[in-house]
């Protein structure tokens, strides 16, 4: 039986991580873009992976953690497929996007202190500013910003993802 | 490159340009900044070009540079953002000189039809000023526009910031050109000394003193970092110009560059903007590529080049020894100056950090002469300030005036005036405007008149910050807008200093306090004594500057609060702790099921009629909201 599709290759999983740390040269001082590009290829950061990074650029492991602890972006649980930001900047704030971000969390069910859905669709952050400020309120889901929206659009974005998934099931 | 190339390829480029915009009977920009693009500019742009395809006069996306003689009747290009990000798409027509606003791809076919063909405007997608529904042709005579000094974004929503070519033609690189090859660096620090340049980052610092510290500080290696880590909720000018006109900042970077004796550059812009990210990138690939960047720029024997980074979402990273931290692939922590990094700073070598505005403004300086960028703006504070302008405001979008002018030229001439709850305009709506984001201070009515610089800001607790301006009405509560900040910069402290990381949340749970009704008199007296300790003990802006929203909010509005800890109200209604609940009369059939429901009978009526609540007597535990069937209780 081909056991490589059900249980993940882990000398396939490295290489990525390996072509990474080839492009930036090992060098120590470019830990923050070896470690988002990483993330990029596993949406998150296993530590697996971060003791590897920090053995082959020949730092602590506790730096390469202190770093990615450090910055927002930077996250040790798989994130959702699909992600929502809410911006939550002074001029999104003003014009209620608290509200938003509580209806989105509501639609998603999650939970208190949960950001990922338990299927692993959608991850729910908010974000200090994207710097659309003119639009706000403002969401950006995956790469899609949309501008000046509201609770109720809000919800209708994320069910016409939800369908989209539900068909690509199918 | 051999030495005068530039001279040379500057003038054929411009020659080109000439000879391919004197071929082009019309040009169609259409923004396609991040406002835009998310209302769905670019697909505006396609239908252009398929609208123009179909009523046989093809449209180019790009000037013939390469072949001049070609006849280009019809451009349709993109730029940078044009700053009305409200009222995107934008699309404007030259020469005419119109402005076609909120425009739909749908729109296309009868722009197409009307304007491009029958030289007929489309009303309908004119803007009309809301003031007195005037329509406006053009920027021209749209208010937002006509009051403003545009500068620094000039080229900004004009040229097409993809196109290296574009920027040469309007004279972008002669500067750099010349800095480089013909002027000592000493000499460019005096240049930019004598311009009385400010860093636009925040604190004002002088940019030609912090070159000429760094030009004299002993290092084999130095470096330039360009600060576009623009984190400030609110504040979006940096991104503005990175994305309308990248090649201002590479030419800001090489001249500093070239008086510091610096052999790399560092952009870090936030991993917030991945439009910026992308359009830097092209254009240093692109300044690298006509041999402005790399060994032996513009064939001189002086050799430099840019690497950008991106942020990894740590506000605190503006600042610029967490900056430095952060680019040297650590934890964005600031270390206490001195040394600065004029002496000590990136890889322990001597570094310039200068903002992305400050740095888009020197080949201004070299283009126009320091006299004359000094003409406008203020004596301490000369040259204009890009600032965004959003809230609760007519006009909302990214504007440029000189230092000096007033709140209210800003807020009530070029913003429109103030939006009310329902969005239209409130003559009496103005409460308040914050300014310069975690860092700044709230500002009121008292304030409209006062001329804005650095130094005035500075003399009544507030500061420039990168120049976000918040304007809030009257449904605003000054103390939830406290607490936010409070929340953000205790989100945000790095942890560093006992003082910010303790602090921080000592003063955000005693603004909950206040919010949610459990605030005392001694609540504020701690608060003001806490707000200090943090303002003095911290190491760094961030932590210094964070309670300026709440000792500024407690100074203007105490009111407010003593409203909030004494008669547990918010005047503004937007805090739910302590608001009662309320009986929506056209929806309250009177089924008295809340009455039942009330355990201090609070709730009064007869049947069948709509109920009220008596305030005196409600303790606001809120079961009555619940039990109504029809929501008629909010």
């Amino acid at each position: 039986m081909d056991t490589s599709q059900s249980t993940p290759d882990k000398t396939r999983q490295f290489n990525a991580v390996f072509e990474v740390l080839k492009k930036n040269n090992n060098d120590k001082s470019r830990l923050i873009p070896i470690l988002q590009e990483v993330q990029e290829v596993y949406r998150y950061l296993p530590p697996m992976v971060m003791s590897f990074i920090a053995s082959s650029l020949g730092i602590p492991a506790s730096r390469v953690y202190g770093v990615a602890t450090f910055y927002s972006h930077f996250t040790l649980k798989p994130k959702g497929k699909h992600v929502i930001r809410v911006c939550d900047g002074t001029a999104c704030h003003v014009k209620g996007s608290s509200e938003i971000a509580t209806t989105l969390r509501a639609h998603l069910n999650l939970g208190p202190g949960e950001n990922t859905t338990q299927d692993l669709l959608f991850t729910l952050e908010t974000v200090s500013c994207l710097g659309a400020c003119g639009l706000a309120p403002v969401m950006v889901v995956n790469d899609a910003v949309h501008g000046q929206i509201s609770s109720a659009q809000a919800c209708s974005i994320v069910d016409s993802l939800k369908k989209s998934e539900a068909r690509h099931e199918a | 490159m051999k030495p005068d190339t530039l001279i040379e390829l500057s003038s054929k480029v411009r020659n080109d340009y000439k000879k391919a915009m004197n071929n082009v009977k019309r040009r169609v920009t259409v923004c396609a900044g991040t406002g835009c693009v998310a209302n769905g500019s670019l697909r505006v742009v396609e239908a252009l070009i398929a609208a123009c395809e179909k009523h046989g006069s093809p449209a180019s996306v790009s000037l013939a540079f390469e072949n001049a003689e070609q006849t280009t009747l019809l451009l349709v290009a993109k730029s940078g953002c044009q700053g009305f990000c409200q009222m995107g798409p934008l699309v404007t027509i030259l020469p005419d000189g119109i402005l076609y606003t909120k425009v739909k791809p749908e729109d296309a076919e009868e722009i197409v039809a009307s304007t491009l063909c029958k030289n007929v405007v489309v009303e309908r997608l004119l803007y009309r000023d809301q003031a007195n529904a005037r329509m406006c042709h053009g920027t021209a005579n749209i208010p937002f526009y006509a009051l403003q000094k545009r500068k620094v974004l000039a080229a900004c929503g004009v040229i097409d910031p993809e196109n290296i070519k574009e920027y040469i033609a309007a004279g972008g690189y002669a500067a750099a050109h010349e800095a480089i090859h013909s002027m000592k660096p000493e000499a460019i620090c005096k240049l930019v000394l004598e311009a009385g340049l400010r860093g636009r980052g925040g604190g004002g610092f002088p940019a030609g003193k912090k070159w000429e510290l760094t030009r004299l500080a002993k290092g084999d290696k130095k470096y330039i970092i360009c600060n576009g880590d623009e984190g400030d909720p609110g504040a979006f000018m940096d991104r503005s110009v990175m994305e309308g006109n990248p090649h201002s900042v590479v030419e800001g970077i090489m001249i500093a560059a070239k008086a510091i004796g610096a052999q790399q550059g560092v952009v870090y812009v936030r991993l917030e903007y991945p439009l910026a990210v992308k359009r830097m990138k092209h254009a240093v690939a692109e300044a690298r590529a006509a041999g402005f960047l790399g060994k032996n720029a513009f064939g001189s024997d002086f050799s430099f080049d840019i690497d950008i980074m991106e942020g990894a979402g740590a506000f605190v990273c503006g600042e610029e020894t967490a900056m430095i931290a952060s680019i040297e692939g650590k934890r964005g922590m600031p270390e206490p100056k001195p040394p600065y990094p004029a002496e000590n700073g990136l890889f322990s070598c001597p570094t310039v950090i200068n903002n992305v505005e400050t740095l888009a403004s020197v080949p201004l300086i070299f283009n126009e002469g320091a006299e004359v960028f000094r003409s406008v703006g203020t004596q301490k504070s000369p040259g204009t300030k890009t600032f965004a302008l959003t809230g609760h405001v007519v006009n909302t979008g990214l504007i440029e005036v000189p230092f000096g002018s007033t709140l209210r030229q800003i807020i009530f001439d070029i913003g429109g005036g103030v939006t009310g709850a329902n969005g239209k305009i409130d003559p009496n709506g103005f409460k308040a405007v914050q300014i310069g984001g975690p860092s700044g201070a709230c500002l009121t009515k008292k304030h409209l008149d006062m001329p804005l610089d650095f130094d005035s800001l500075k003399s009544i607790g507030a500061m420039v910050g990168s120049g976000g301006l918040v304007v809030m009405n009257q449904s605003t509560c000054m103390v939830s807008i406290a607490q936010y900040f409070m929340q953000f910069a205790q989100n945000e402290s790095c942890g560093k200093c006992v003082t910010c990381r303790e602090g921080t949340k000592q003063m955000l749970a005693l603004l909950t306090d206040i919010v949610e009704g459990r605030g005392t008199k001694d609540t504020l007296e701690i608060l003001k004594t806490t707000a200090n300790v943090v303002a003095k003990a911290s190491l760094c802006g961030l932590g210094k500057s964070a309670p300026n929203p709440v000792l500024s909010t407690m100074r203007e509005f105490a009111e407010e609060y003593e409203e909030h800890i004494v008669n547990k109200t918010c005047p503004a209604g937007e805090c739910k702790a302590l608001s009662r609940p309320t009986i929506l009369a056209d929806k309250c059939i009177g089924c008295a099921l809340c009455t039942k429901s009330c355990p201090v009978g609070a709730i009064v009526g007869q049947r069948k009629m709509p109920h009220t609540i008596d305030a005196a007597l409600c303790i606001n535990c809120r079961a009555c909201i619940s039990t109504c069937k029809l929501h008629a209780i909010v």
